[in-house]
């Protein structure tokens, strides 16, 4: 920590009931559906057809767009079907549809990658089809293709802040060695000096094995984290392991960060050393309704329920009422649980009707909570009244973008308002607006050119 | 792959909540003030106890009656938030007082400034002061007829047991005449409205607030120095004036009312020495002795333009910069 300075968070009920449980893999399913869109950017466009026989690691979807990742097989088997599901981000998409034969051949394709430059290394992470696996999903072959000397920082991100959670430590404890290995190839490539890895206090044997692991090393420093949510927000772990701060519509690299979830860094260093892509993903399955809450490693593409089922289902004698994809802070409640399991999926939380009330909104008592709360120093309050009045101007002023949806004001509200929904509706309303001026000023100036072009024109004659 | 579970909730993250809502809050600000009381029935005897009972039912009837009667919700009155104002203008009238008037403060304080503008959080001021100020300009005789009634109240100040008037401190500051020793002023064996005599009770129940988490000590902190500090510019003694009067009352209790103060620390500084300011220049300049209500109704109405002065700024850019 470079300052004593810390930005704003909540503190929030750990519920780390799966901690210290290792991962286990999960038994194949009988089908696995695999989404086109996995990914921030443009969709892939399958490249197997209907009765092709695909193995573990082949790549069956891929795209040109820059901004994509392409999409391996996580099981082997024959393709049944290509057709159009609803996704669990509530859109319609393709999916490739694998019938599993259960011997999982891989693929002859899974070689590791041979590296020679930073070219070659930016390529690897894009064939290894890693998103950032934190939630955020973005390709992560973007983040790491770097322009020289731009990065100075790789950021680790342990903090796993969101309750229940509890892979990344799993991972942390189990593969502490492959995620330094990945970190310091990386390092290496991309040219960057110094590393950090922040972990939250709370996962104090996480922390004790990567120091003894980097004992001595003065290149990738543990820096531990406050038990304050949202620690592994991308902007709140860039200031607290940096002290640089990351303005809402920038990129991390325009500070010098980069940031990685540890267990892309462990997916990334596997792919190097054994070749085998993003094909599996580690889920904590908990809630007071599941009957035997673990840490399993998922192939992508299972259905939910199946996974559900794995865990033992539902404790008998309750009913399921809300099934949460992530955490309680920011997960979201899925209306049913036929949905695939996406590469950017880190938890699958199932509750009883408990949990799934819906508390009455009561009036604003102007406690100044969900201020003191705000990582990013805003007013939510005022966004929210600004929200009702339809007033977009006031949405700017209160630097309503800056918002990052960490839901710490919804939380801290005494009042039980919706904060944090109200202002992501406002996100949207400020999103059209500027749609809208974008268009007028467009017209304008087109009307403008053309009124000059005539009166050229009427000189001309 | 069959549905195995369908019709799930749905709704928008988070889904987890803090356990402290409104009420939470409400009833802890009623278990502050309760040192208070306690130390008000000790000094002034049961019928301590009887206002400010008669007070808090009288507001959540008024709460309950003018919701329904304007076809609000009027399930309202379970979040504590008229009974504490009941019991902070219990606490800011003389205990002596008709408890019919102490009714007709109730209404003015839940009907006429908390409801007719719109209910919990849309009052532009503190509708116990409100209510304090009216009761105190409409029956101008009775708020300043500071009777003993208890045992030990008429022990204390030297009097006879029989209903009898005593001075407050600040009067007899005015008069030039021998007032309380601090150690007497402190401790609260003075005369005064029934809740604010004890400057010791008032900020253990300010104490409880702060280690709850429910008010900050920016508006207590930043009001008690200004009036310390204006009150040695004048060449008065400074605990005498924080401890008289309704400074202690109002820095803790009604100062730090969410509604009617501004939202950000820095307002709150800016509240809070507004507050002492006020205090002091009615105290030394203006024609009544204490004027602790007159400015915090003052600042409460200036705390809309205050919160404008003092919004928070983003994060690694500087106040009204460029990013």
């Amino acid at each position: 920590m470079s300052s004593g300075k810390h930005l704003k968070g909540v503190h929030v009920n750990h519920c780390k009931n799966t901690a210290g449980v290792q991962i286990i893999p999960m038994a194949l399913p009988e089908k696995v559906y695999i989404p086109m869109s996995m990914h921030i950017g443009a969709p892939c466009k399958p490249l197997v057809a209907v009765g092709d026989h695909v193995k573990v690691g082949q790549l069956i979807a891929n795209c040109d767009a820059p901004v994509s990742a392409p999409i391996h097989s996580s099981v082997s088997g024959d393709v049944e079907a290509i057709e159009v599901f609803m996704t669990q981000n509530g859109r319609p998409d393709t999916n490739i549809i694998i019938k599993v034969d259960g011997k999982q051949e891989i693929a002859e394709t899974v070689k590791p990658p041979v590296i020679n430059s930073k070219e070659d290394f930016v390529k690897a992470v894009r064939d290894s089809g890693l998103v950032g696996l934190g939630g955020a999903s973005f390709p992560m072959s973007i983040k790491y293709n770097t322009k020289p000397g731009q990065v100075d920082t790789l950021i680790l991100n342990g903090a796993e802040c969101e309750p229940y959670i509890t892979v990344d430590h799993a991972a942390m404890l189990a593969h502490a060695q492959e995620m330094v290995d990945g970190m310091r190839t990386a390092m290496k490539w991309l040219g960057i000096a110094r590393g950090v890895i922040g972990i939250e206090s709370n996962k104090p044997d996480a922390i004790a094995k990567f120091k003894s692991i980097l004992s001595g090393a003065d290149d990738i420093k543990v820096c531990e984290l406050r038990q304050i949510y949202p620690q592994g927000a991308e902007r709140v772990i860039i200031y607290e392991t940096t002290g640089r701060h990351l303005i809402a519509g920038k990129l991390p690299a325009d500070v010098g960060c980069i940031v990685s979830n540890v267990t892309s860094m462990l997916k990334l260093q596997q792919f190097l050393a054994t070749g085998m892509p993003l094909v599996t993903k580690f889920l904590t399955v908990d809630g007071n309704a599941i009957a035997r809450p673990q840490n399993v490693e998922v192939p992508i593409g299972t259905m939910i329920c199946d996974l559900i089922e794995f865990c033992g289902g539902i404790k008998e004698g309750v009913e399921v009422k809300k099934i949460l994809l992530g955490g309680p802070m920011m997960g979201r409640a899925i209306p049913r649980d036929d949905f695939a399991i996406l590469k950017s999926n880190n938890a699958v939380l199932c509750f009883d009707g408990t949990f799934a009330q819906q508390n009455k909104e009561t009036a604003c008592i102007n406690c100044g909570r969900c201020v003191n709360g705000c990582p990013m120093n805003l007013m939510p309050a005022r966004l929210s009244r600004a929200y009702k009045d339809k007033n977009v101007d006031m949405l700017r002023e209160y630097n309503v973008m800056t918002c990052m949806d960490c839901g710490c004001c919804t939380y801290s509200c005494p009042a039980r308002k919706q904060l944090n929904f109200e202002i992501k509706q406002a996100k949207l309303l400020v999103m059209e607006d500027d749609k809208k001026k974008k268009a007028k000023a467009e017209a304008e100036a087109k009307a403008a050119e053309e009124a000059k072009a005539n009166e050229q024109k009427g000189e001309a004659k | 792959m069959s549905i195995k579970h369908q019709n799930l909730v749905v709704s928008a993250a988070p889904h987890v909540n803090n356990p402290v809502d409104t009420a939470v809050i409400m009833r802890d600000v009623c278990i502050a003030l309760v040192p208070a009381l306690a130390w008000s029935i000790y000094i002034f005897g049961f019928r301590a106890l009887l206002l400010t009972a008669v007070c808090m039912c009288a507001s959540v009837f008024f709460e309950w009656a003018v919701r329904r009667i304007m076809h609000r919700d009027s399930s309202t009155i379970k979040d504590w938030s008229a009974a504490v104002t009941g019991m902070i203008l219990a606490f800011n009238l003389p205990v002596g007082l008709p408890l019919w008037m102490a009714i007709v403060g109730c209404f003015v304080a839940i009907v006429i400034v908390k409801q007719l503008f719109g209910g919990l959080g849309q009052n532009f001021a503190n509708p116990a002061i409100v209510a304090r100020i009216a009761l105190f300009v409409g029956f101008a005789g009775k708020m300043a007829e500071w009777s003993v009634t208890g045992k030990m109240a008429a022990a204390i100040l030297n009097a006879s047991p029989d209903a009898i008037t005593g001075p407050t401190p600040l009067a007899l500051l005015a008069k030039g005449a021998e007032v309380p020793n601090n150690a007497q002023m402190f401790l609260g064996f003075i005369n005064g409205s029934m809740g604010e005599i004890s400057a010791a009770a008032l900020i253990i129940g300010g104490l409880y607030l702060v280690f709850r988490k429910v008010i900050s000590p920016a508006i207590p902190l930043s009001y008690m120095a200004t009036v310390a500090v204006l009150a040695l510019c004048f060449g008065l003694d400074p605990i005498f004036q924080l401890c008289a009067g309704g400074v202690m009352l109002g820095a803790i209790f009604m100062a730090t009312d969410y509604v009617t103060s501004p939202i950000t620390t820095a307002g709150k500084i800016i509240f809070g020495i507004g507050c002492g300011v006020f205090t002091m220049l009615i105290r030394q300049f203006g024609a009544y002795p204490e004027g602790a209500s007159f400015a915090i109704l003052l600042m409460n109405i200036l705390t809309p333009h205050i919160d404008n002065w003092t919004k928070t700024k983003l994060n690694g850019v500087e106040k009204g910069g460029k990013k």
